[in-house]
């Protein structure tokens, strides 16, 4: 057995995993900032106090909820250049990284959707008054008061969510993307060998979002303080 | 000058407005007294907008407000201070940037300039050396102070005071008080709804007491409260003058 681990783990084949980890982390990243962003967008819609914004978040939230993400992400792939194909008869290429990274934003940007919504909500009403009193118009109040203080509530939600978006980048390497998870089917179809780069890709998510959740954990603790 | 017409609001089964008419001239300060939930925050919030009245009208420099067009209520609100009875300051702000958050975002004064005409203000009050603090460093009174700094901010003609001090310790109503007293000296027109009964005949040149939505009786300091003429309001006062 060890002999195997050995064969399997080369320096070669273990950066060839780091160059995994890169992407996913890319991913993840990327996905937890564009998300975030939607996010915001998505609960200024929900909470607005124009209907037809209503509807649009709500629309947004449900289809992006009720629909699995694994097929969110081969619709982007797969269905968007084809649809493209259809309307101007051009044919489109597309990067797998960059759809999996809309797919996945997109997706993590429904439920960062809730989370801004629930934070923006728990300002006290108190805060609202104080801006309208001073002369403050709707989306003044929003940026100048409401957010900053939402936004102190909603970071360990929103580390939270990162860490669900390492595990969930994964879904990329089902478009062809060579990310963490990718790499250890790439060496276990090389070796006749699954086990090993499994438990390996395992162990590195695992480290992955442990520190995280212990980075986490210390700006929760970080931000009790200032209160 | 502020005109109140027939204003009706009700909260559910509450009447908390029931057609009360109400005028504050310029460089009057009117006091409204009476029980708790007989009407006159409501009054001075729908004054303000934050509360919309069932029907009525509200003019203020004889333009009639409405509640829903929010273009021209910053309008009227930036010429109309308000001070809450919870402060409402804005935590992530410190005391500086509290007040010179409006006047640079509203009237588009520059920082310099708004810093300068805050500490001004931040030493009337007396709270100059807590000009960098955040408002969680601060006791009750003295984020009272830093409230009433932020509603001149915007150099009002008129405040409104909602229940100032009844949310503070009672070693900390005095400091408030001083502050608003001041103004009055100074000839600001105010509204100010209180339960400090000595503040109130000290300060005001009218009183008008509030009982169920309804205002019962207006009249100078001295008449009403040597000689009230309402049944109501001598039962009101005998239970809270001591």
């Amino acid at each position: 057995m060890w002999a195997t681990i050995v064969k399997i783990f080369t320096p070669d084949n273990i950066k060839f995993m780091l160059q995994g980890v890169k992407i996913s982390l890319l991913v993840a990243v990327l996905c937890t900032i564009f998300g975030t962003l939607l996010g915001i967008m998505i609960a200024s819609c929900k909470i607005s106090r124009s209907k037809f914004l209503n509807v649009i978040g709500n629309i947004y939230v449900e289809l992006i909820r009720g629909t699995p993400m694994l097929l969110q992400l081969t619709f982007f792939y797969l269905g968007i250049p084809m649809i493209y194909q259809m309307i101007t008869g051009k044919y489109m290429s597309v990067s797998a990284i960059m759809m999996g990274i809309i797919a996945i934003s997109i997706n993590s940007g429904a439920y960062s959707c809730e989370l801004i919504r629930g934070a923006i909500n728990s300002i006290d009403r108190g805060q609202w008054e104080a801006g309208k009193a001073i002369g403050l118009n709707h989306t003044q109040i929003m940026r100048k008061i409401i957010l900053p203080q939402s936004f102190k509530r909603i970071i360990p939600s929103l580390a939270n969510e990162f860490i669900t978006l390492i595990k969930d980048s994964s879904l990329v390497s089902t478009i062809g993307v060579v990310d963490l998870m990718k790499t250890s089917t790439i060496l276990g179809a090389k070796y006749y060998n699954y086990f090993f780069p499994m438990i390996g890709a395992a162990v590195i998510y695992l480290i992955l979002t442990l520190i995280t959740s212990q980075f986490t954990t210390r700006i929760e603790r970080k931000l009790a303080e200032s209160d | 000058m502020i005109k109140v017409e027939n204003l009706y609001k009700n909260f559910g089964k509450v009447q908390a407005l029931d057609g009360v008419s109400l005028s504050i001239n310029a460089g009057e300060v009117v006091c409204l007294i009476g029980p708790s939930g007989s009407g006159k925050s409501t009054l001075l919030r729908s004054i303000n907008g934050l509360e919309i009245p069932d029907a009525g009208e509200i003019y203020v420099d004889d333009l009639k407000i409405d509640p829903n067009n929010e273009e021209m209520m910053c309008k009227v609100r930036s010429g109309m201070g308000f001070v809450f009875q919870h402060f409402n300051l804005f935590p992530h702000l410190t005391v500086l940037d509290n007040i010179t958050l409006s006047p640079i975002m509203v009237q588009g004064v520059d920082k310099a300039t708004a810093e300068k005409e805050a500490m001004e203000l931040l030493k009337m009050v007396g709270l100059e050396e807590k000009a960098n603090e955040f408002p969680n460093k601060l006791s009750g009174g003295q984020k009272q102070r830093v409230a009433i700094a932020r509603a001149l901010a915007l150099k009002p003609e008129y405040m409104l005071f909602d229940e100032p001090t009844s949310a503070l310790d009672p070693e900390m109503v005095k400091e408030v008080l001083n502050v608003i007293k001041s103004l009055a000296d100074k000839g600001m027109t105010m509204a100010i709804v209180t339960h400090e009964m000595g503040f109130a005949k000290n300060v005001a040149d009218r009183i008008v007491f509030f009982e169920e939505g309804k205002i019962v009786e207006e009249a100078s300091p001295k008449d009403f409260f040597e000689n009230p003429k309402s049944d109501r309001a001598k039962d009101f006062l005998s239970k809270v003058m001591y």
